[in-house]
């Protein structure tokens, strides 16, 4: 039977949670098309994590691998390439992560197949795929299709509930797949980042600076009012990019997820990747001159405006409330 | 060490009203403002590194019409030896699939001991030219590159995770990377630096000269339409005189129990 292929993405031995994400896309596309929801699990001493997705899936097919202790492109490209050619299925899904940024392009070109990445949402009707991605830093949103009998997308971290998931009761499927052997790229080891002087994800209200903040010699303005409102200053990629602050301020997917009382972004225009780190914050005030930013999406208060006006005169008024 | 680097000019859209054009599929581009893309800037930064310290021959190559060459008379301004130029009616409205085809038609032919790109563009964010030409090279890859040592025939890189995760590879040579934003600091080029570049060659390629087909570069996925993306609840604007807003959003503050 033809299926919906989602390639689970787990780390040092936990399942992410992309996977429990594409796998509620994944069945409600299968009620809708008739097919069967099929998890692909490669790696090693994969039986824990085999039984924690049975029940959600029709099928979940396990290539234990000797030697992959941590995801590598190629053999995973070795392994699947192998399953699409056999069974088929009209979708796979691969997480718009780390790990599906390295797989999906070469997987696809290698097996003649389009490829939709960084989806959010996504459908088939008649064979034809659908998929919605944003462009230009989420200003646009595009409708991209493919008539292909399978296709490959990437998935938009956080975009589809996990909460949704039913049980399916499935079988789990032994996959033997002779790797040729891959010398060319080794995996060699993990770097954790270095903690920094300050834990921002400790901190009560978070000042949070952008590229709009102009330069390292504005800083002093946002630090005032994260000193005024007791809080600590941190940034967008941008900022810790070009060194302004240490990568440990740094909000978003490839940094910390906060979640503070008050978050407070300046100049910061909100691409997902920032929106990912920050969005649970309690109270979220953003001031940015560019009204389509779409930091306003998410943010509770908006100013439309100078920053440089706007946090002088905020500091003031923060002030003049804690003396009095 | 021959080193390739793929560029591309992209609008700058932060605080620009982007206005679609009567197709439905494309932005309309006349007054933005243009620019090298960022993440490309740090691919380029890095072969002009490789190569001040190990005397490589840089190559960069773009796929467009002649306004996109000011990227290419950057890169010359930076140091870079050769520059092409990929043009083709034919590639009006390409994929990254077709763009990452023409790229491999081009450099297989190409000196290449690494190929840089950078992870994704600002504008269509697709993520994907990089790997795909990898693959059609036939060679390995490593995508958001934080760091990049090079020793004998093998690179040594660390790739971006996620929640400041990164992990250590290390991958045989000839291979392409992706190159992560905030991997090193691109120098500035003065207008000065690229006015004495004006005359330098740069080779334009069409198809044909590539030896392809239009059918090799059709699109794989076509892009139907563009729209304003759904937006969530939004944020209450706080409007007024910068006094009035600064107490109007003190008094919301202190209603919040932050102060």
């Amino acid at each position: 039977m033809s299926g919906v292929m989602v390639l689970v993405e787990h780390r040092r031995g936990e399942i992410r949670e992309i996977t429990w994400e594409m796998l509620a896309k994944a069945q409600e596309l299968s009620s809708s098309l008739g097919v069967e929801v099929q998890a692909v699990l490669i790696g090693r001493g994969l039986s824990g994590m085999a039984q924690e997705l049975r029940p959600f899936c029709h099928r979940v097919l396990v290539a234990e691998e000797e030697g992959l202790e941590a995801f590598n492109s190629e053999p995973y490209q070795q392994v699947l390439g192998r399953l699409i050619e056999e069974r088929r299925p009209v979708l796979l899904m691969i997480g718009h992560t780390a790990q599906g940024m390295d797989l999906a392009p070469s997987l696809a070109a290698a097996l003649d197949l389009p490829l939709a990445t960084d989806c959010y949402e996504f459908g088939l009707k008649d064979g034809r795929l659908w998929a919605h991605r944003q462009m230009y830093g989420g200003k646009l949103s595009a409708e991209v299709s493919s008539e292909a009998p399978t296709k490959v997308v990437t998935v938009r971290t956080g975009s589809f509930d996990p909460e949704g998931l039913r049980e399916v009761g499935g079988e789990v499927e032994e996959i033997k797949v002779r790797l040729d052997p891959f010398p060319w790229k080794r995996f060699l080891e993990y770097v954790e980042a270095p903690p920094g002087e300050v834990d921002i994800t400790q901190a009560e209200v978070i000042v949070s600076v952008g590229r709009g903040i102009g330069g390292p010699e504005n800083l002093g303005l946002a630090e005032e009012l994260a000193r005024a409102l007791g809080g600590v200053l941190a940034c967008s990629r941008p900022v810790a990019d070009k060194k302004w602050l240490p990568k440990d301020r740094q909000v978003g997917t490839s940094g910390k997820t906060v979640k503070p009382k008050l978050y407070i972004a300046l100049g910061i225009s909100g691409a997902f990747q920032h929106i990912v780190g920050m969005k649970q914050s309690g109270l979220i005030l953003a001031i940015n001159k560019d009204p389509k930013a779409p930091i306003f999406q998410v943010a509770h208060y908006g100013i439309v405006g100078d920053l440089f006006q706007v946090v002088p005169a905020l500091v003031a008024k923060v002030r003049e409330r804690k003396g009095g | 060490m021959d080193v390739v680097v793929c560029l591309k000019r992209v609008p700058e859209v932060a605080e620009v009203d982007l206005q679609v054009d009567p197709t439905g599929k494309r932005v309309k581009t006349e007054g933005l403002p243009f620019v090298l893309n960022d993440w490309d800037s740090y691919a380029l930064e890095e072969a002009v590194r490789i190569k001040e310290r190990s005397g490589a021959k840089v190559t960069v190559v773009t796929v467009g019409g002649e306004e996109d060459e000011e990227v290419l008379r950057r890169a010359l301004a930076l140091g870079a030896d050769q520059a092409i130029r990929i043009s083709d009616p034919r590639l009006q409205d390409p994929d990254a699939f077709a763009i990452a085809r023409v790229l491999a038609q081009l450099i297989k032919d190409l000196p290449h001991d690494l190929i840089l790109v950078g992870v994704q563009a600002a504008d269509d964010g697709y993520a994907q030219v990089g790997p795909t030409l990898a693959e059609l090279l036939g060679i390995p890859h490593a995508t958001l590159v934080t760091s990049l040592e090079l020793e004998g025939g093998r690179a040594r890189v660390r790739r971006e995770l996620e929640a400041g995760l990164e992990e250590v590879l290390e991958v045989e040579l000839p291979a392409l990377f992706s190159i992560q934003s905030g991997i090193n600091e691109p120098r500035y080029v003065s207008i000065l630096g690229i006015r004495r570049v004006a005359k330098k060659e740069i080779k334009v390629l069409g198809l044909e000269a590539l030896g392809l087909e239009p059918e090799g570069v059709r699109p794989k996925v076509l892009l139907e339409r563009l729209f304003s993306p759904p937006v969530g609840e939004g944020a209450e604007i706080i409007t007024g005189g910068v006094e009035e807003v600064a107490e109007r959003v003190a008094e919301i503050f202190e209603r919040g129990g932050v102060i």
